[in-house]
C-alpha cells in the first residue's frame, strides 16, 4: 500500500466518521424536538374564539413547531390555543384561514388550503386545495374572507436559469381563480406597458370586493399599484414600495422599504391621501415580512432570532421614534381578528 | 460498470492495454467530478428551501446578484486555462478549483447573512469556473485521440450520478430531520473534502503536463500528443470555426427551463413534477454519455457535435405542438438528454483536439465559455420572445432557425478540412 491510497483511506474514514456522528446527533436533536410537548402555557380554541385574537404560526422548538395558533388580543403573550394545522404562512380573517403549506419529498409540492371558521371553537373546516407553483412567501385575505391571494417563489424560470421569480394570483375562497396577476393590464406612471420583467407580489385587499395593493417590480424598480379585479388591471400609484397593508381605517399603507443594495428593509408607513412617507427607524434589524395591522397606529411583523429557525412577532408604533416590542413570542405570519 | 460496458468491441485486447480501456486518469477524475457534484447539487437543491425557512433571505434579493457571478465564472476559466497552458501544470490548477469550492461549503456553514452567503456562493462559482478547463485538458490529455469521445462521455456520465445522487440526498436528508439544512451543509462539505483527497491521491501532480512523465504506464501519451499538434495557436482558422459555429448554435439554445415551461403551458404535467423533468433529462444523459461519446468517436466528433442539435429541435417541436399529451412531456426530456449526450462531452474533446497541445486547456476554455455566453444571450432574448409572440410561437421560431443553421453549421466545418 503507497501512501496515497494509506492517507486517502484515512480521509474517507474521518470524513465519513464526521459525516455520520454529525447527521446521527441531527437525528436525535430532531427526535428529541418533535417528540418534546411546547412550553409555552396552552389554552383551547373555544376560549380564544370568544373574543378578538391573533392568528399565527407557532415556531416554538417542539412537536408543535409550524402549527396554526391563535391567542387573545388581550393577553397576546399569555395562553395559547394551538391547531392540529401546519403552514409555511397563515392568513386568517373571521370567517376564513388561508394556510401556504410545503409538502417536501424528492418533489416538494406546495398548496394553498383554504379553511372555513364556522361555529367559534369548533375545528376549521377544509373548503378548498390548491396547487402552488412554488415556494410560499405571502398569502392575504379580503375582510370578508372571499377573496384570498398567494404569492410564491418560483426558482428557474427566469432567463438566468438559476434566478428567481414572484408569481402572485387571487382566487375567490373555494371557487375561480383570477389567474395570474402578471396578466393584468399594467399602467406605469399614466402610461401602458407591457414589461417581460415585471413581477407582483404581496397582495392588501380594501373592502369593496375588487380593489387592492400589490408591489409592481420593473426594470429594476419597484412600485406601489392599486388592482382592480373587475377590469383586471394594476395602476402605479407610488414608487419603492414593497409588500403594501392597508390599514383598518384604509387610509394608510404599511411597508418594507428597500435599502440602495436592495437586501435590507426598514418597515415605513405611507399616508395614501398627502403621500407622506413615515421610515420607522426605530426597528434596526431587515424587516423581511408583510406587515400586519394591530391597530390605526401600531404595526405587527414576524422577525427570526439569530441563527435560529425561531421568529417573535414584534409590535411597533407608526412613529419615527418608537422602539419595537415582541408581542408574541415564538410566532410568525400574525393576522388579527378584532 | 460503465468500463465493462464500454470495453465490449475490444475484449479480444489484453486488460489494461493501450486504447481498449478508458484511461484511469479519466475514471478518477470522473470520479472526482461525481463527489463534487453531489456536493454542490445537494446544496443547490436546498439554497431557495434554506435561504427562505432558515436565513430570512427573500430569493428575490439573491437572484439580483446571481446573474452577475456568471460573467465572472466565464472570465475565470479562460484565465485558469491560460494559467494551466503556461505553467504545463492543469493538475494543480484544477485542484485549486476544486478546493475552492470545498472552501466555500465551508463558508457557507458559517455564513448568517446576504453578504456572507453571496460571498460563498460566488467563491463555489470562480472554483467551478477554474477547474472545468485544465480537467478537460488532463482527460484529452490522458485519452487515445482516437477514443476522445468516448473517454468524455465516461467523464461526463460519471458526473451527471453526482449531479443526480446530489439533490436526493438532500431530500433524504430533510425528509429525515425537519430542519435538517445544516446537516445538508455538512455532509456536502464531506463529499466535496473527499473529492480534493481524490485528486490530491490518485491524480498525479503533473497529469497532462506535456513534458516526459516518470509513470511508465503514461510513456505511450507523450507520441500521441506530437500527433495532435496541428497549429501553433488556438487562433487557427479550425478552431475559429468550431468556436463560431458552437457559439451560433448556442445563441438558439434557450435552455431546459423554457422547454419545460413550454410543456407546462400546454398542459403537459402538473406544476409539482417540474423539478423531475431536469432529472429526467439527467437519467437520459448518463445513460447516453458513453453511447454518444463512442459513436463520435466513430462517426465523426465535429459531425456529432452538430448534429446534436436535431434532438434540441425535436425538443422545441414536441413543446411547441404538444397538445397536453404526456407523451410530448417524455419526448421532449429524452431528446434534450440526448442533446447534452451528444454535445457536452464532444465540445471540450473537439475543442481539445483542435488546438495545440500547448494550449489545450485554454483553447477549451475559450469554446466552452463561448458557448456559456451564447446560452446566457439566447435565454434573456428568448425571454423577449416568448412574451411579445407567446410560447408556441417562440418555439417553432427558434426550431426553424436552427434546423437552418445546423447544415449550414455542417458546411462550415467541413469547409475547413485540409
Amino acid at each position: 500500500m503507497t501512501w496515497r491510497t494509506t492517507a486517502f483511506g484515512a480521509v474517507v474514514v474521518l470524513v465519513t466518521a464526521g459525516m455520520t456522528a454529525y447527521a446521527l446527533s441531527a437525528i436525535a436533536e430532531n427526535d428529541r424536538r418533535t417528540s418534546t410537548a411546547t412550553a409555552a402555557t396552552t389554552t383551547t380554541l373555544a376560549q380564544v374564539e370568544k373574543g378578538p385574537r391573533i392568528v399565527f404560526r407557532h415556531t416554538g422548538r417542539d412537536a408543535e413547531y409550524g402549527h396554526v395558533g391563535a391567542v387573545t388580543l388581550a393577553d397576546p403573550g399569555g395562553p395559547r390555543a394551538l391547531t392540529d394545522l401546519s403552514c409555511d404562512r397563515v392568513y386568517a380573517q373571521a370567517r376564513s384561514v388561508s394556510c401556504l403549506r410545503t409538502e417536501r419529498g424528492v418533489v416538494s409540492r406546495y398548496r394553498a388550503i383554504d379553511l372555513a371558521i364556522s361555529t367559534s371553537g369548533q375545528a376549521w373546516r377544509e373548503v378548498d386545495e390548491t396547487d402552488l407553483p412554488g415556494l410560499p412567501s405571502r398569502t392575504r385575505l379580503s375582510p370578508d374572507g372571499r377573496l384570498v391571494s398567494t404569492t410564491v417563489f418560483v426558482n428557474g424560470d427566469s432567463y438566468l436559469a438559476s434566478g428567481f421569480s414572484t408569481r402572485t394570483a387571487i382566487r375567490r375562497v373555494g371557487g375561480a381563480s383570477y389567474g395570474d396577476l402578471e396578466s393584468f393590464k399594467l399602467v406605469v406612471d399614466g402610461h401602458r406597458v407591457a414589461p417581460v420583467d415585471r413581477n407582483i407580489w404581496g397582495i392588501t385587499f380594501t373592502d369593496d370586493g375588487r380593489t387592492f395593493y400589490a408591489t409592481v417590480a420593473t426594470g429594476g424598480r419597484t412600485y406601489l399599484v392599486r388592482g382592480d379585479l373587475a377590469e383586471r388591471s394594476l395602476t402605479t400609484v407610488a414608487d419603492h414600495v414593497e409588500c403594501p397593508s392597508l390599514s383598518p381605517d384604509g387610509t394608510r399603507i404599511a411597508f418594507k422599504e428597500a435599502d440602495e443594495s436592495g437586501t435590507r428593509w426598514t418597515p415605513a408607513v405611507l399616508d395614501l391621501a398627502t403621500g407622506r412617507r413615515t421610515v420607522l427607524a426605530g426597528e434596526v434589524h431587515s424587516i423581511d415580512d408583510q406587515i400586519e395591522w394591530l391597530d390605526d397606529d401600531t404595526v405587527l411583523y414576524g422577525l427570526a432570532r439569530q441563527g435560529e429557525p425561531v421568529s417573535d412577532v414584534w409590535a411597533l408604533d407608526t412613529s419615527t421614534t418608537a422602539t419595537p416590542r415582541v408581542l408574541v413570542p415564538e410566532a410568525s405570519s400574525p393576522a388579527v381578528l378584532r | 460498470m460503465y468500463l465493462s460496458l464500454s470495453d465490449r468491441p475490444s475484449t479480444d485486447v489484453a486488460p489494461r492495454s493501450a486504447g481498449g480501456r478508458v484511461s484511469r486518469t479519466v475514471v478518477v477524475l470522473g470520479i472526482v467530478s461525481l463527489l463534487t457534484d453531489i456536493s454542490s447539487e445537494s446544496v443547490s437543491a436546498i439554497l431557495p428551501l434554506y435561504l427562505t425557512a432558515v436565513v430570512g433571505l427573500s430569493p428575490v434579493a439573491y437572484g439580483l446578484i446571481d446573474g452577475l457571478y456568471q460573467g465572472v465564472s466565464s472570465l475565470v476559466r479562460i484565465a485558469a486555462g491560460w494559467v494551466a497552458d503556461r505553467t504545463d501544470r492543469p493538475q494543480p490548477v484544477a485542484l485549486a478549483g476544486y478546493t475552492l469550492s470545498a472552501v466555500a461549503r465551508l463558508g457557507l456553514i458559517f455564513a448568517g447573512g446576504f453578504g456572507t452567503i453571496s460571498a460563498a456562493i460566488s467563491l463555489d462559482r470562480v472554483g467551478k469556473g477554474v477547474r472545468t478547463a485544465p480537467r478537460d485538458a488532463m482527460i484529452a490529455a490522458s485519452s487515445d485521440p482516437a477514443r476522445l469521445g468516448r473517454s468524455f462521455g465516461v467523464h461526463r456520465a460519471l458526473d451527471t450520478i453526482g449531479a443526480t445522487l446530489g439533490p436526493l440526498l438532500a431530500f433524504v436528508i430533510l425528509w429525515r430531520i425537519a430542519d435538517g439544512y445544516d446537516t445538508v451543509l455538512v455532509v456536502s462539505l464531506g463529499f466535496a473534502v473527499l473529492g480534493v483527497a481524490t485528486m490530491v491521491c490518485f491524480v498525479p501532480f503533473r497529469t497532462g503536463a506535456r513534458t516526459p512523465l516518470v509513470e511508465p504506464g503514461e510513456r505511450q501519451r507523450a507520441s500521441v500528443e506530437t500527433n495532435t499538434v496541428r497549429g501553433r495557436s488556438t487562433l487557427n482558422p479550425r478552431f475559429l470555426r468550431l468556436t463560431g459555429v458552437s457559439g451560433v448554435l448556442a445563441l438558439l439554445t434557450v435552455g431546459d427551463g423554457f422547454v419545460y415551461l413550454a410543456l407546462l403551458e400546454t398542459g403537459g404535467f402538473a406544476v409539482q413534477w417540474f423539478p423531475v423533468l431536469y432529472v429526467g433529462t439527467n437519467l437520459a444523459y448518463l445513460a447516453l454519455a458513453v453511447p454518444m461519446g463512442r459513436f463520435a468517436d466513430r462517426a465523426g466528433r465535429a459531425k456529432v457535435l452538430v448534429l446534436g442539435h436535431l434532438p434540441l429541435a425535436a425538443a422545441y417541436l414536441c413543446a411547441a405542438t404538444g397538445s397536453g399529451a404526456l407523451w410530448t412531456t417524455f419526448a421532449a426530456v429524452l431528446l434534450l438528454g440526448v442533446f447534452y449526450a451528444a454535445t457536452d462531452g464532444t465540445l471540450a474533446a473537439v475543442a481539445g483536439q483542435l488546438v495545440p497541445a500547448t494550449v489545450r486547456a485554454s483553447g477549451i476554455a475559450t469554446a466552452q465559455t463561448a458557448v456559456a455566453l451564447a446560452r446566457l444571450v439566447a435565454a434573456t432574448g428568448f425571454g423577449l420572445l416568448w412574451y411579445a409572440v407567446g410560447p408556441r410561437v417562440a418555439m417553432l421560431a427558434v426550431c426553424a432557425v436552427l434546423l437552418a443553421a445546423i447544415p449550414a453549421g455542417l458546411a462550415v466545418l467541413r469547409g475547413g478540412r485540409p
